[in-house]
């Protein structure tokens, strides 16, 4: 590891200051769980650390049933999935939170930093991007929302620029007849990266949805927003019927590379198969099941 | 300009105060510069457990924390576990189950195993298993850590 400074923001303003003083070589530092090895691997070379998971608006967790939920952007995941209101409202944050990582992991990585690491499987981005996610960020240049779905641009790669910090995640309240959820598929029980994750919310009316959206993990450059599910289930009963076309929808929609976690033909039919099961289990929610 | 920063914390129930440089590790001050080598280096890269120390009443992974970050916390590490009077319930239940072989792995064990029990005094092997999925272990094939685990639960909860 080659930086050589580290100075713990007590203020967002501070933080800003701190990181565009460093250009592109300064880093923010939450939880530090991908940042700490990438930075002793080599990915990227920094001279300056910017800790700023003792800043208070990061450290945000609060629920009000108009607003929903914000999420401060150093929240901690074990802090998230112990949260009563993230319990009651939002199952597909608990779905995501409680496997990122191990029970080390979880005492240390965040939901920010996840969005910010903005790598193709990341777990909590495809459920942030069906929840309709927000995030809130403030740089030199004052502050700014973006929508989960446009924030990353490519496998390590997002919208944030030079000073800018993520702030907090805003998470819309749960519509009533809603469920989401997120799954994925690894080879063993815990700690492992998605080969294929699938995060949905659905909202039904009267046994129909009401509107759907799901976005894929790992089958991209990015994490997947597919539109395209949610126009073809708006409006329509939610049955095997409509859930197995979303399945096609979904692996239609996959642009996976073949690599040492599987093959595209395989990532492709696990869209379909996480799909349909993701879907099966956020209708199951939407009408009071687990 | 590459300083030392110091920086205050607590280890075991003891103030200490240590200098490093900000980008060394929580793990590496453990072991360089404190002298704990109780604390292993496995992978050094968040995956196998084996730094495993609790800071402030969380199990992290000490390779994935900055020396720096101690400033003012609580830790605890494996040389903090055994009392004066002799080993703590879970270390004695690993020597009796053979919840180890070669022992790289066991202090990160033995921490993860602790704060579990702290949280769920009666885990099932189910908890237990998702609990330690954070440390690895190459030796053992898990069950005898898992026995282990199940035993100590069972000895601290009549004791």
């Amino acid at each position: 590891m080659k930086w050589t400074d580290y100075e713990k923001a007590e203020s967002v303003e501070e933080a800003v200051r701190l990181l565009a003083a460093g250009g592109g070589s300064a880093r923010a530092l939450a939880g530090g769980t991908d940042l700490l090895p990438k930075a002793r691997g080599g990915v990227f070379e920094t001279n300056l650390i910017v800790d700023v998971k003792g800043i208070p608006e990061l450290n945000v967790l609060s629920y009000d049933a108009g607003k929903g939920l914000t999420l401060g952007a150093a929240v901690p995941c074990y802090k998230i999935y112990a949260d009563a209101d993230v319990k009651a409202n939002y199952p597909g944050i608990m779905d995501a939170a409680t496997l990122i990582g191990g029970i080390q992991i979880q005492g240390r990585a965040s939901i920010g930093g996840n969005l910010c690491n903005s790598g193709p499987s990341a777990d909590s981005i495809p459920v942030l991007i069906a929840l309709g996610a927000t995030a809130n960020i403030e740089g030199p240049d004052g502050s700014r929302q973006v929508a989960v779905e446009d924030f990353c641009t490519g496998p390590s790669k997002n919208v944030l620029k030079t000073g800018e910090l993520l702030v907090s995640l805003s998470i819309p309240a749960p519509a009533a007849n809603s469920g989401a959820r997120y799954l994925r598929f690894i080879p063993r029980n815990e700690m492992d990266i998605a080969v294929v994750g699938v995060g949905v919310s659905v909202e039904l009316d009267n046994g129909n949805f009401k509107s759907a959206r799901l976005a894929l993990a790992a089958v991209g450059p990015t994490p997947l927003f597919v539109k395209a599910v949610g126009a073809a289930l708006a409006g329509k009963p939610a049955n095997d019927e409509t859930i197995a076309a979303a399945g096609q929808i979904a692996k239609g929609a996959a642009t996976p590379i073949t690599d040492m976690r599987g093959t595209i033909e395989y990532r492709k039919h696990l869209c379909d198969v996480l799909t349909r099961r993701a879907l099966s289990t956020a209708v199951n929610r939407a009408k009071g099941g687990e | 300009m590459s300083s030392k920063t110091h920086v205050q914390t607590r280890i075991n129930g003891e103030d200490v105060e240590f200098l490093c440089e900000p980008r060394q590790s929580l793990l590496e001050c453990l072991r360089d510069v404190l002298g704990l080598t109780g604390t292993k280096e496995g992978c050094n890269d968040g995956n196998c457990g084996a730094c495993t120390v609790n800071m402030d009443g969380r199990i992290v992974d000490s390779c994935l924390v900055l020396g720096v970050e101690a400033e003012g916390a609580e830790i605890t590490t494996i040389e903090g576990v055994a009392s004066a009077d002799g080993l703590h319930p879970i270390q004695q239940a690993f020597l009796e189950n053979a919840g180890l072989q070669c022992g790289i792995c066991t202090p990160g064990f033995i921490i993860s195993s602790k704060a579990l029990l702290e949280a769920e005094p009666e885990p099932t092997e189910g908890r237990i298993r998702l609990w330690l999925a954070g440390n690895l272990c190459r030796c053992t094939g898990y069950d005898k850590i898992v026995r282990a685990v199940t035993d100590a639960s069972e000895k601290m909860a009549s004791a």
